[in-house]
């Protein structure tokens, strides 16, 4: 459940912010998560409210963009959907595919009052 | 001065991450709960006997403010701050000379007894540390220990993995001459600590006979990460039914770059190979102008 640690982190990232930016509450933080990436969103928003409770991020909301996984098949030569970490070209069925997206694990914007 | 978050004062015990944010963010710290008595060059983190305890939650408190409803884009990366903890890690033990190995893999596949058995061998040849992660206990420590090598425990709590700023803790409670090696024996788990690099020049994952040699395919993370993959336990083989080539063809599957070698941390069989694997790398780290003697 590395989650609680990404949460964790998220908290952190935003205690930056607030040394640069004056705001009393975060009302919503965006994340950008790839689906082939290390984090499961099911698992993030599971352990969200425990975690940040207390914290400047205590009674946010979470919303999670999902970003599909994508390769660039060398093959085909052209960027194809990939739906595992490893899996081979599901257009030539053959090359082998580097993930261009999909790995993301971001903090992407907030909302604050 | 701690040498990770560079406080000047004191005590880590119950809230280790206000002592984080302070640090990542390069703030002075003053009023963490962090206590560092340095009259030998040592400090404590909650830490009896031996053993680090990570254990701590967050803590955080809010600092009025007034402002209206605004947006605020951030666009940073959720492990920026384990990856800058990670690079100090990294550039300290560079400039050591120091080669550390990351050692990964689910519970029981046999790291401890892996780790024992090569820190015997060379340990006569090179100087050796060993930084030991695990939820509770110092039993795997005191293992290493037992060998005359030295181990730092760190306790995570309920922490599933290392971080980087535990293993930079952790640094400070050794003392690494120039050319030594360094173990980091991960939690065992064969899915979170793929995430969180902690500044070792390789990660190792360690795979066991008794389990399924489609586990590549299952958590692939971690054998993506990890540039060798000791297949241990052969001993076991002649009793199992376990496809090694099977087995290898699904980790190059995950990584083609993957190097895999078969041993046994009980016989012994296969760690000649591995014991040059490590040599060859460390050298190369100690003398990097050096080249093949």
């Amino acid at each position: 459940m590395h989650e609680i640690s990404l949460v964790e982190s998220i908290v952190e990232l935003i205690e930056d912010e607030r040394r640069k930016h004056v705001f009393s509450r975060v009302c919503m933080i965006r994340l950008s998560i790839g689906a082939l990436g290390h984090a499961e969103p099911e698992a993030l928003r599971f352990c969200f409210d425990a975690i940040t409770r207390g914290t400047i991020v205590d009674g946010a909301r979470l919303e999670i963009e999902t970003v599909a996984g994508e390769g660039w098949c060398s093959g085909c030569r052209q960027t194809v959907p990939l739906e595992e970490r490893f899996a081979s070209c599901p257009v030539c069925g053959i090359a082998e595919v580097r993930m261009t997206a999909g790995d993301e694990l971001r903090l992407t914007e907030m909302e604050v009052e | 001065m701690c040498t990770v978050c560079g406080c000047e004062a004191a005590v880590m015990e119950e809230k280790p991450h206000q002592e984080r944010l302070a640090a990542a963010a390069g703030a002075p710290v003053r009023d963490h709960d962090h206590s560092h008595s340095h009259a030998q060059d040592h400090h404590h983190h909650g830490h009896t006997g031996g053993i680090i305890d990570f254990g701590g939650g967050l803590a955080g408190a809010h600092v009025p403010g007034m402002s209206q409803d605004r947006t605020i884009s951030i666009e940073r990366d959720i492990l920026s701050k384990n990856d800058a903890f990670a690079h100090a890690n990294r550039t300290r033990l560079r400039n050591s000379g120091v080669f550390a190995l990351n050692l990964v893999s689910s519970p029981g596949s046999g790291k401890t007894s892996l780790l024992v058995r090569t820190v015997t061998h060379l340990k006569d040849q090179w100087p050796i540390a060993v930084i030991e992660g695990d939820q509770q206990t110092s039993r795997d420590a005191d293992r290493i220990r037992a060998t005359g090598v030295p181990a730092v425990q760190i306790n995570t709590g309920k922490g599933c993995h290392l971080d980087a700023h535990m293993v930079g803790h952790a640094l400070d409670h050794l003392s690494l001459g120039h050319g030594s090696l360094l173990f980091v024996e991960n939690v065992g788990n064969l899915v979170c600590p793929a995430a969180f690099d902690l500044g070792e020049a390789h990660k190792v994952v360690v795979l066991s006979v008794t389990e399924g040699e489609d586990k590549p395919l299952k958590y692939p993370d971690m054998f993506a990460a990890a540039d060798l993959m000791l297949l241990n336990k052969a001993d076991l083989l002649p009793h199992l039914d376990f496809d090694v080539s099977a087995c290898l063809a699904a980790a190059l599957r995950v990584n083609p770059r993957i190097q895999c070698l078969t041993v046994s941390a009980r016989t012994g069989e296969g760690l000649a190979a591995f014991y040059s694997w490590i040599e060859q790398r460390a050298s190369a780290m100690a003398d990097p102008a050096g080249g093949p003697a």
